[in-house]
């Protein structure tokens, strides 16, 4: 029996894949000065896979009948969820390489690999929106995890590179290795690594504790992927070592692609076992949020500071998931609200990490010191930074409020003493959080500028990549409904 | 067929795994003590394949050979690259981000 494939549903990966080959094939036929060239057709080629996408959705919003298109026996599926999030990665690939093209032009790079690399982990990420069955995701998290370890380690004779590869590449590969032991001991009692067959099977389970181990397990091996406490040492190393650009997209993109895993394996597998992840999740979002943010309060280093920041806002996400096992409707409220936060922080740290980038290129410095009066020297740039420090910080009318509005909508409707004392613990740390993001914006507008300080000179692709985050940033924080829609058509797709 | 020798021996390569993990120094040792682990998680996967006569196990173990031979191969790369810039692969050594 041949399987059948359907080839519009795989087009976004055929799409990616084919520009993987060409890029890798034009750095070997492109004399040295022009291989930045190889940007240009990587671009391309992210634009042309989002338009598959976008044929893919033309009937989500318009009609109630969108058929979700499943391939390999239900293994991989292509259905309202698997495309927000596949134009969610299309589109924060295509900022991250308007905000590295100059960047890798400029240094001593090797510039057709970074290009391939970069796309081959968003290859992963896209299959990681369809992966429903425990190989596909394995190898969908691996596929995003190892270009990223040599992305890392991308200035090969930069010692701090060095080490920031060699810390992500041990901890990448250990949580590897302990998530497979958790998998292998699911597929032993369920007999299946199909996610629906998983859920069918801890339907009637028998009350094992065995369980609760592989549960246990599985989970602390996501944690690693999404820099979760007590999870996360790798996280700020890594940042602060890899070049900007790196850092920019393992904050944002790579670390999405584990929470999505984190989301389908849990609403498609795990979900009737409650007492399985339900404790485990709790406590990874309450340590999360509050190490996150007590660390990041005494960060003199920008790049530092915006790492525990993100460390704390993946506890923001997870938060809404501690309590989705109470019933189907507390579920697809929490799976909203993790979608839309995740969109919202995919816009707001981009942008963040593009405009550290663009201060980068004339202070040569990631010291928030560095910061001190850039709202005399360039004042276009300074506003922008502080939309997004208050975004992050969730300052209404900014999308990052929208986003903590529906976490914490989450977690009151679903109700209980465990979720208000989570919504209480998260309710305290942004307020804690807003100290440091306020104490950077006060850096900019209050402290004189360092003698001779001058606006940097800002190149047109990290121009537009900055633009395009404020515009999300700042349309999305004034009508949130663009957001909430897409939010609810993926909830709809996975929790019925 | 009997299938705890093989969970029992499983688990103990995995603990194995892990305490050479936290306990060795050297960059190659942590390498190898990683691919034990790997290697129990193939022991139970190929167990319970047998053991429930379903095939999905032994392709699952086929992916994770394959992709751990990725693993360690750009694992190596990293070593190397280490030992080239310092002369050294021990991992104590590695410790100028900190904070």
């Amino acid at each position: 029996m041949n399987p059948v494939v359907d080839y519009h549903a795989l087009a976004p990966e055929i799409v990616l894949t084919a520009t993987i080959v060409v890029v890798l094939i034009a750095d070997l036929l492109f004399p040295e000065r022009d291989r930045w060239q190889t940007s240009r057709i990587a671009s391309i080629g992210v634009l042309g896979a989002l338009i598959p996408v976008l044929t893919l959705a033309s009937g989500v919003f318009t009609d109630n009948h969108f058929v979700a298109r499943s391939m390999f026996g239900g293994a991989y599926v292509v259905d309202e969820y698997a495309l927000v999030l596949k134009g969610f990665f299309l589109v924060t690939t295509y900022i991250v390489l308007l905000l590295s093209i100059d960047e890798i032009k400029e240094g001593d790079y090797y510039q057709g690999e970074f290009w391939y690399l970069l796309l081959s982990s968003v290859l992963g990420m896209l299959i990681m929106s369809s992966a429903r069955d425990l190989i596909s995701i394995f190898v969908a998290l691996e596929l995003i995890s190892i270009p990223t370890f040599v992305l890392a380690g991308w200035q090969k004779h930069n010692s701090k590179s060095n080490e920031a590869a060699i810390k992500y590449y041990l901890i990448g590969v250990i949580s590897s290795a302990v998530m497979l032991y958790g998998m292998s001991l699911i597929y032993g009692l369920s007999g299946t690594t199909m996610l629906r067959g998983i859920f069918v099977y801890l339907q009637h389970a028998p009350d094992l504790g065995l369980i609760l181990v592989a549960c246990f397990l599985t989970l602390a091996g996501f944690a690693f992927k999404i820099s979760a406490v007590p999870f996360h040492f790798w996280a700020p190393d890594t940042y602060e070592g890899a070049p900007t650009p790196v850092t920019a997209f393992l904050s944002v993109a790579s670390k999405a692609g584990g929470f999505v895993a984190l989301l389908t394996i849990i609403f498609v597998g795990l979900y009737p076992q409650t007492d399985g992840w339900q404790p485990v999740l709790w406590f990874l979002a309450a340590a999360s949020m509050t190490v996150g943010n007590l660390t990041a309060l005494r960060q003199n280093n920008i790049v530092r500071m915006l790492a525990y920041s993100s460390i704390a806002q993946g506890g923001f996400i997870l938060a809404p998931l501690a309590v989705a096992g109470g019933s189907s409707n507390h579920g697809r409220d929490a799976f909203q609200a993790v979608v839309i936060y995740l969109l919202i922080y995919g816009a707001m740290n981009l942008g963040a990490f593009a405009v550290v980038i663009a201060v980068a290129r004339r202070t040569r410095s990631g010291a928030i010191s560095s910061y001190a009066g850039l709202g005399v020297t360039s004042p276009a740039l300074a506003v922008i930074m502080t939309i997004f420090l208050f975004s992050l910080a969730g300052v209404p009318p900014l999308a990052g409020w929208f986003a903590k509005f529906v976490m914490f909508r989450a977690l009151l409707d679903a109700g209980g003493s465990w979720a208000v004392a989570l919504a209480v613990i998260a309710a305290v740390n942004s307020v804690i959080a807003f100290f440091y993001y306020a104490g950077v914006a006060r850096r900019i507008w209050f402290d004189a500028p360092a003698e001779g300080a001058t606006a940097p000179r800002i190149p047109a692709a990290l121009n537009l990549s900055i633009g395009l985050c404020v515009t999300a940033v700042v349309v999305v924080g004034v009508y949130p409904q663009l957001f909430a829609r897409l939010g609810d058509v993926a909830a709809r797709s996975i929790t019925g | 067929m009997m299938l705890n020798q093989f969970l029992i021996l499983s688990a103990f390569l995995f603990c194995t795994g892990i305490y050479g993990v936290l306990a060795r120094r050297n960059g190659v040792l942590v390498l190898m003590s990683v691919e034990l682990m790997l290697n129990a998680v193939n022991i139970n996967l190929v167990a319970f394949s047998a053991f429930r006569a379903s095939v999905e196990g032994q392709v699952f173990a086929l992916f994770v050979i394959t992709i751990a031979a990725a693993e360690v191969g750009i694992g190596l790369a990293i070593v190397l690259l280490i030992y080239r810039n310092s002369r050294n692969s021990d991992l104590d050594n590695i410790d100028q981000l900190k904070g």
